[in-house]
């Protein structure tokens, strides 16, 4: 038995603890395995799944930013199908919550894959991508329209009995508003945040130093943005959230749970460190030890203002 | 594949701000193969944030060289290390040279840095085959011979052995390439990939490079490395994973 209990909950979903595997990061489940005993995270999410596979953008994809990095991968993945037939049966190895990211160019499509992924049992819940911002159609077309996630929300609703997650952009004036209407629609979480979109150039060539342009922001730069954008949710609407952004070590979960999250999902860190989860784990019983929380699940939201 | 503290040995400079880093790690040296590749944490900061990737350079009993230029942040940092700093190593990685096999000369093609993992290589191909070595830089100064057998050098300036890239000078040896059945192993610039790749497709050369691309993760989860493919052209390899070396028919640089 533990003396601290890490278990969250998030809407209907239960976690053996807060830290979920960020959607891009950490593939399929497969490669990551050689790192971390992945039943003892609190769950996974997948690389955005669209209708069919994806190719994704050309290189340069990658460029590291002081603290952070920019990607404009385009949402490069197998495809629903091929999910279903090569991916699903390593991960259903293992007893861990796993979670279905869906990107799609068009409302129908969200609708399309998640009827088909909702028959699978080993698939949790289901995480609605309408924050990438590196690709031309769907993605932040939809992320930046208040009407669109919401009818996204609520299509995707009604084909599915499962929890929808909603994972917003943080390149929004007011992303309380968003969350406001994915509750309305009957979403069951927030996941918070995408990437913010940025660019570098190189200063020889004046070309930018990812061929897309422009990229996706990730890593410890975001850290603050992301707290900020949880923080907002969490005064402003009754819906639970999962922190994302710039997570680099267990004192920032501590701080994403202070400021809203129930749980929250580490992306880029795991390319530097696969294998911290685990680490991090024994930190979090210590910290709630420490400070006499008995649940760690008290912390959400205990912001002192 | 593993994520492992180990102990630097001793940073050697070479000539013309070459560095080896030599690192003792019996696990990394006792399982990894020549072409493959290690991603390095140079910090513990978050600047530089990401690890860096290098090819293995050489490994001697327990111990393995990686070879570096100082370029930026990252490879000041490597260069500063000291006897007894820990660095953070994840690997290996990658799938490397196939340098067992049907030939009797090995033609090694290095251009600039593209060196790095030529001496493993060599020290690893069976004692029976003849090696060969084909190097170039832009200019003398960036010609690395380190541990190379049997060197024919190119400079585009001149100012050391051809004067020209490195194909041109693979062109001029033409005759004693054929009169072998040679398998042509090569690293360097993307430019000199692209023009070794079509002299090999005319001559009918066997050839593998290793390829080089930005990385963040280096084991196939975060897509940051798409090499075109030649056989598939609606899916991308990855370097890190499918390669970093590949059969130069099979991709497109
Ligand atoms: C290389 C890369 C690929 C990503 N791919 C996706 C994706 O396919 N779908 C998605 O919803 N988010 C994707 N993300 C965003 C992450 O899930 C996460 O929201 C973001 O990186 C912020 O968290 P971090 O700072 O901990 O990385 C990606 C991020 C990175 C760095
Ligand atoms: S560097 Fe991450 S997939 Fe290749």
């Amino acid at each position: 038995m533990n003396i601290v209990d890490l278990s969250v909950q998030v809407g209907p979903l239960n976690f053996r603890n807060p830290i979920l595997l960020a959607s891009g990061t950490v593939g399929y489940g497969n490669e990551m395995s050689e790192f971390l005993d992945l039943n003892k995270i609190g769950g996974i999410v997948t690389k955005s799944l669209s209708l069919k596979p994806r190719k994704g953008n050309p290189p340069q994809r990658i460029v590291e930013t002081p603290s952070g990095m920019l990607n404009a991968i385009g949402l490069a993945n197998v495809g629903v199908e091929v999910f279903l037939k090569e991916k699903i049966p390593f991960l259903k190895k293992y007893d861990v919550p796993l979670i279905c990211n869906i990107a799609a160019s068009t409302i129908e499509e969200y609708v399309e894959c998640t009827k088909i992924l909702t028959e699978e049992e080993a698939i949790s819940a289901f995480e609605i991508n309408v924050s990438c911002p590196n690709v031309k159609e769907g993605g932040l077309q939809f992320g930046n329209d208040i009407s669109a996630v919401g009818k996204i929300t609520e299509k995707v609703k009604s084909v599915t009995r499962k929890p929808v997650i909603v994972k917003l952009s943080p390149n929004v004036s007011y992303i309380s508003e968003f969350a406001k209407i994915v509750k309305q629609e009957g979403g069951d979480a927030i996941s918070a945040i995408n990437t913010l979109v940025g660019t570098a150039f190189d200063i020889n060539t004046r070309k930018p130093k990812i061929k897309n342009v422009t990229g996706g922001l990730s890593g410890p730069a975001i850290k603050p943005v992301a707290l900020a954008k949880v923080l907002e949710i969490k005064q402003k609407v009754d819906i639970p959230i999962i922190g994302i952004g710039g997570i680099m070590n267990w004192k920032d979960i501590i701080e994403f749970m202070i400021a809203g999250s129930s749980a929250i999902q580490i992306g880029t860190l795991n390319f530097i460190n696969p294998a911290a989860p685990i680490e991090m784990l024994q930190s979090l019983e210590s910290y709630c030890m420490k400070n006499k929380i008995e649940k760690i699940s008290q912390l959400t939201g205990s912001y002192q203002i | 594949m593993l994520v492992i503290e180990a102990l630097v040995d001793k940073v050697i400079e070479l000539d013309n701000q070459i560095f080896l880093l030599k690192i003792h790690c019996p696990e990394i040296a006792n399982s990894i193969k020549p072409g493959q590749f290690l991603n390095v944490r140079v910090s513990e900061n978050i600047y530089p944030l990401l690890r860096r990737p290098f090819s293995i350079c050489n490994v001697e009993g327990d111990y393995f060289y990686l070879m570096f230029n100082v370029f930026g942040e990252g490879t000041k940092i490597l260069a500063s290390k000291k006897y007894g700093d820990s660095i953070d190593i994840l690997g290996p990685l990658g799938n490397g040279f196939n340098y067992i096999g049907d030939y009797d000369t090995a033609v090694i093609v290095a251009g600039g840095l593209g060196a790095a993992p030529f001496p493993y290589l060599i020290k690893k191909i069976e004692k029976g085959k003849n090696i060969i070595s084909f190097i170039g830089g832009k200019t003398y100064r960036e010609v690395i011979t380190h541990e190379m057998k049997n060197i024919s050098i190119a400079t585009d300036d001149g100012s050391l052995g051809f004067k020209g890239n490195v194909v041109e000078l693979l062109n001029e040896h033409l005759e004693l390439l054929k009169k072998n059945k040679i398998k042509i192993f090569a690293c360097g610039p993307n430019s000199m990939l692209r023009a070794l790749k079509e002299f090999c497709l005319i001559n009918n050369f066997e050839c593998e490079v290793s390829t080089e691309s930005a990385m963040a993760c280096g084991f196939g989860i975060c897509q940051g490395c798409p090499i075109e493919s030649t056989k598939n052209q609606d899916k991308y390899l990855l370097v890190c994973k499918d390669g970093p070396v590949f059969n130069v028919r099979d991709i497109i640089i």
